[in-house]
């Protein structure tokens, strides 16, 4: 479908909502209120396995116990993330198409996709922040720096010559990596990859230097001695990694998680926003569930850190974080 | 010894009652979507996630592998039968084995396919067993530079798979190397020939080209020629390879067994080469080359032995290092994690019971797939004796929802379709689609893996040829090229041509 053809079908599905929200304003609260009624599609952006699918499937099945309803997950991968978002934006606003977005989607997006469709600040109605997963700075092992401090004297020693790997355009790590870059005022030459598996496969036989990404992705390389971590950008330790410093106590302003959080579209009754947002509120409460999240290094949000308000704060902070930062980064060329 | 103590304990493992089901059941749904075109592993591995919750993470993995090697076994079923690839690794089977099921003899490609995939599946795993750690060092050999030149001696098997003209061969493999760099640019983040469609942002699935390609072009001509399909329909012969048919498979089982099994180490899409190199081996020590692409029996036996091997050593970077090689094994990454086990190189010492149980539960799970398609091959050469007109709505169906599942969209379908078309313009005009699947296939990786390459060694070409192992593999395919345009080679080829 040509980009117009869509515009238009959006424009005009966007008249049908208004004209159906006109006349069915005594019906509408009367529905939400038994809400949910069927089964709810949450629309993952990202493949089936990768972080973010496992963090929405983990929280999901508490948040199905508690809605009396299933959560059914969708994979819509591409373009970063933003294929599945705009689809999920563009959805009927009734509670049944949720979203998982991530800082990505939701953060750098509108940075790197001069052509976003949608707008992350002022087209979703927020439910709540899910869990996030901190970000290690990590390199070869045989990697002359033996810390974070050698590693930045390193770092800025050896300009274009250190080899910076990223898992593609708008990835974590290439967002994350280009944060790091610029906190440090580094110019490296970055290679890109398609994903963190191929990128950590070249950085375990030494082909390049660093990169930073998800403790999820790392930390069994880590533990087995394949890479070297020199710091978790977390303001704590990490309980799955105790060794590896903190930036904070290292002193560096470098301070970033992939956050993971619940959306629906604009317009979504605020009685469904309400129940998913407590559906997820309990779930984090629940301690299997958060036992789960924890094994794979994630942290939690507190009950203040839950709320479709603070979620909405989150996205405004962070949108307005990533814009500087990634302009000219690669990426940003487009027309 | 180690190796029999820890087999030995992996079939403990494998061997429970509830292990056993779980392979089966999972072997089975895996020859299942296997045989149904278009649904793929990756769909149904995806959509079986959320079942598994409930599953004790040995057991859901012992499940979920069934799948996967289960629909490398199946997908050759519709290779040979309908001339529709399932995967990108068993386009390669269409060429002869589907020529076979022409001449009535599709009970004995199917037979050939499952006894060498039986084989190769039980070497691989052996393999596995007993040299994954040492294997996991070979694969860190190869940086993008090796890569690259791997791809290049790839497609120099383009060549050999040719049928009519070689000509028009490498013309479509430059057509595959093209539609290969549709997308999004890797560096850049710049849309390339999307034409503004956003499904095309991440480039031309697999999928789509080769179902319609391959499936929906066939469906096509089968249609305008009732009569060469109703040949197929009565004649049936044989059901089971017989003693003379294994004789002569039995070598190019034990190569393809070799070349699959080596080529799937490799993350990437080594896997996807095996098939193809195992052909052009075939092919090239053949006393008479011609037959091929005519239903020769070793062009079914040696590549559906690579492909099976293929598919179990390329568990090998995930068992032993956690890096998932292909979409497949990212979501088996997926499943542990679920799991609450992270896949890295300790998963070996931290969880023996999931290393070698799942080792073991290959072994039994290549005999249940023996078990359960051996007696199913009469029940396919049957369905060879179904009216076409009953038959091709149903394919059609199959292809689309098989489609239509992958990424939820139903502009794939329409993609699906309108490559149909160019397929069966292609087919009218003499020119074959599975060179260009294999450009295909291979330029993605190629592409990414020459400017990896040349960014790392800061735009030398010469890392090529200063690089040992790339500079073997740019010079094996030279070589080949050579041998490939030699004079007898040529001639012979010319008389197939003009055949």
């Amino acid at each position: 479908m040509r980009g117009w053809e869509r515009e238009k079908k959006t424009t005009m599905n966007r008249t049908l909502t208004a004209i159906a929200a006109l006349l069915g304003l005594s019906v509408a609260p009367a529905l939400a209120q038994n809400y949910p009624t069927k089964s709810v599609t949450m629309i993952v952006p990202f493949a089936a396995g990768g972080p973010t699918d496992i963090i929405a499937r983990i929280v999901n099945e508490h948040m199905s116990r508690v809605l009396g309803q299933q959560i059914v997950v969708e994979n819509v991968a591409g373009a970063g993330g933003t294929t599945g978002i705009t689809r999920a934006a563009g959805a009927t606003p009734d509670g049944y198409t949720i979203m998982m977005g991530h800082m990505g989607t939701h953060g750098a997006a509108p940075a790197l996709y001069p052509n976003l469709r949608y707008n992350p600040a002022t087209d979703f109605a927020p439910v709540g922040l899910a869990a996030g997963t901190p970000i290690l700075i990590v390199a070869r092992k045989n990697l002359p720096p033996k810390d974070l401090k050698e590693f930045i004297t390193w770092a800025k020693a050896q300009g274009e010559k250190a080899n910076h790997a990223y898992a593609g355009v708008a990835s974590v790590s290439h967002i994350t990596g280009v944060l790091l870059n610029s906190v440090l005022g580094i110019k490296p030459t970055m290679i890109p990859y398609t994903g963190t598996g191929p990128a950590l496969n070249d950085m375990i036989s030494g082909q390049v230097d660093y990169m930073t990404d998800q403790i999820v992705n790392v930390v069994a390389q880590i533990q087995g001695g394949n890479i070297k971590a020199y710091a978790i950008a977390l303001p704590e330790r990490s309980p799955a990694l105790p060794d590896v410093p903190t930036t904070k106590e290292l002193g560096l302003d470098y301070q970033v998680s992939a956050w993971n959080a619940i959306f629906a579209p604009k317009g979504t009754p605020p009685e469904a926003v309400n129940k998913l947002a407590d559906a997820l509120d309990k779930a984090l409460d629940d301690q299997k569930t958060k036992d789960r999240l924890l094994e794979l290094g994630g942290v939690v949000p507190d009950k203040a850190g839950r709320t479709p308000a603070a979620l909405q704060k989150l996205v405004e902070t962070e949108l307005a974080r990533w814009t500087p930062v990634l302009k000219g980064a690669a990426g940003n060329d487009k027309k | 010894m180690d190796l029999v103590t820890n087999l030995t304990h992996g079939f403990g493992v494998a061997l429970s009652l509830q292990n056993l089901g779980l392979c089966f059941v999972g072997c089975m749904v895996g020859t299942l979507i296997g045989v149904l075109p278009g649904v793929g592993p990756v769909a149904t591995i995806a959509m079986l996630l959320p079942i598994t919750f409930g599953l004790p993470p040995v057991g859901a993995l012992i499940m979920l592998a069934g799948i996967y090697y289960g629909a490398q076994y199946g997908g050759s079923t519709t290779a040979i039968l309908v001339n529709i690839p399932g995967e990108a690794t068993s386009v390669v089977t269409t060429l002869d084995g589907h020529q076979m099921a022409k001449q009535g003899r599709a009970g004995i490609a199917l037979g050939v396919a499952a006894i060498g995939s039986f084989f190769a599946g039980c070497v691989a795993t052996v393999f596995i067993a007993a040299l994954a750690q040492p294997l996991t060092k070979l694969a860190q050999l190869f940086g993008p530079a090796e890569y690259f030149s791997l791809m290049v001696m790839g497609l120099v098997f383009s060549t050999v798979l040719a049928r009519g003209s070689i000509f028009k061969a490498i013309l479509m493999v430059l057509l595959g190397l093209l539609l290969a760099t549709v997308g999004t640019d890797l560096e850049t983040g710049q849309e390339r020939m999307t034409l503004g469609i956003q499904q095309l942002s991440d480039g031309i699935d697999f999928a789509p080209l080769a179902m319609g390609i391959f499936g929906f072009s066939e469906i096509v001509k089968n249609l305008e020629n009732p009569e060469a399909r109703d040949v197929v329909r009565n004649k049936i012969g044989r059901l089971l390879p017989g003693w003379e048919d294994i004789k002569q498979c039995v070598m190019p089982v034990l190569r393809g067994t070799f070349i699959g099994g080596l080529l799937g180490i490799l993350p990437g899409s080594g896997a996807v080469l095996g098939p193809f190199a195992s052909y052009a081996v075939e092919k090239k020590v053949a006393k008479d080359p011609s037959r091929f692409g005519k239903g020769a029996i070793e062009g079914v036996a040696g590549p559906e032995s690579a492909n099976n091997a293929g598919a179990q050593t390329s568990f090998i970077p995930l068992l032993t290092l956690g890096i998932p090689p292909n979409a497949v094994m990212a979501l088996m990454v997926g499943a542990m994690t679920i799991h609450g086990i992270i896949p890295g190189p300790q998963v070996m010492t931290k969880n023996p019971d999931l290393f070698w149980g799942m080792i073991a539960s290959m072994w039994i799970g290549n005999l249940m797939l023996v078990i359960i398609n051996l007696p199913m091959v009469g029940m396919w050469v049957k369905l060879l004796k179904v009216p076409y007109r009953m038959m091709f709505p149903a394919i059609g169906i199959f292809c689309c929802i098989g489609i239509y599942s992958i990424n939820n969209s139903s502009e794939d379908v329409l993609f699906t379709a309108f490559f149909g078309f160019v397929g069966y313009v292609l087919l009218k005009f003499g020119f074959e689609p599975a060179p260009m699947l294999l450009g295909f296939v291979l330029g993605k990786l190629m592409e990414e893996k020459l400017r990896q390459a040349l960014i790392l060694s800061r735009g030398s070409f010469s890392t090529f040829i200063e690089r040992p192992v790339s500079l073997g593999l740019l010079i094996m395919a030279v070589l080949i090229l050579l041998l490939a345009l030699m004079p007898s080679f040529s001639k012979q080829r010319e008389e197939v041509f003009t055949e």
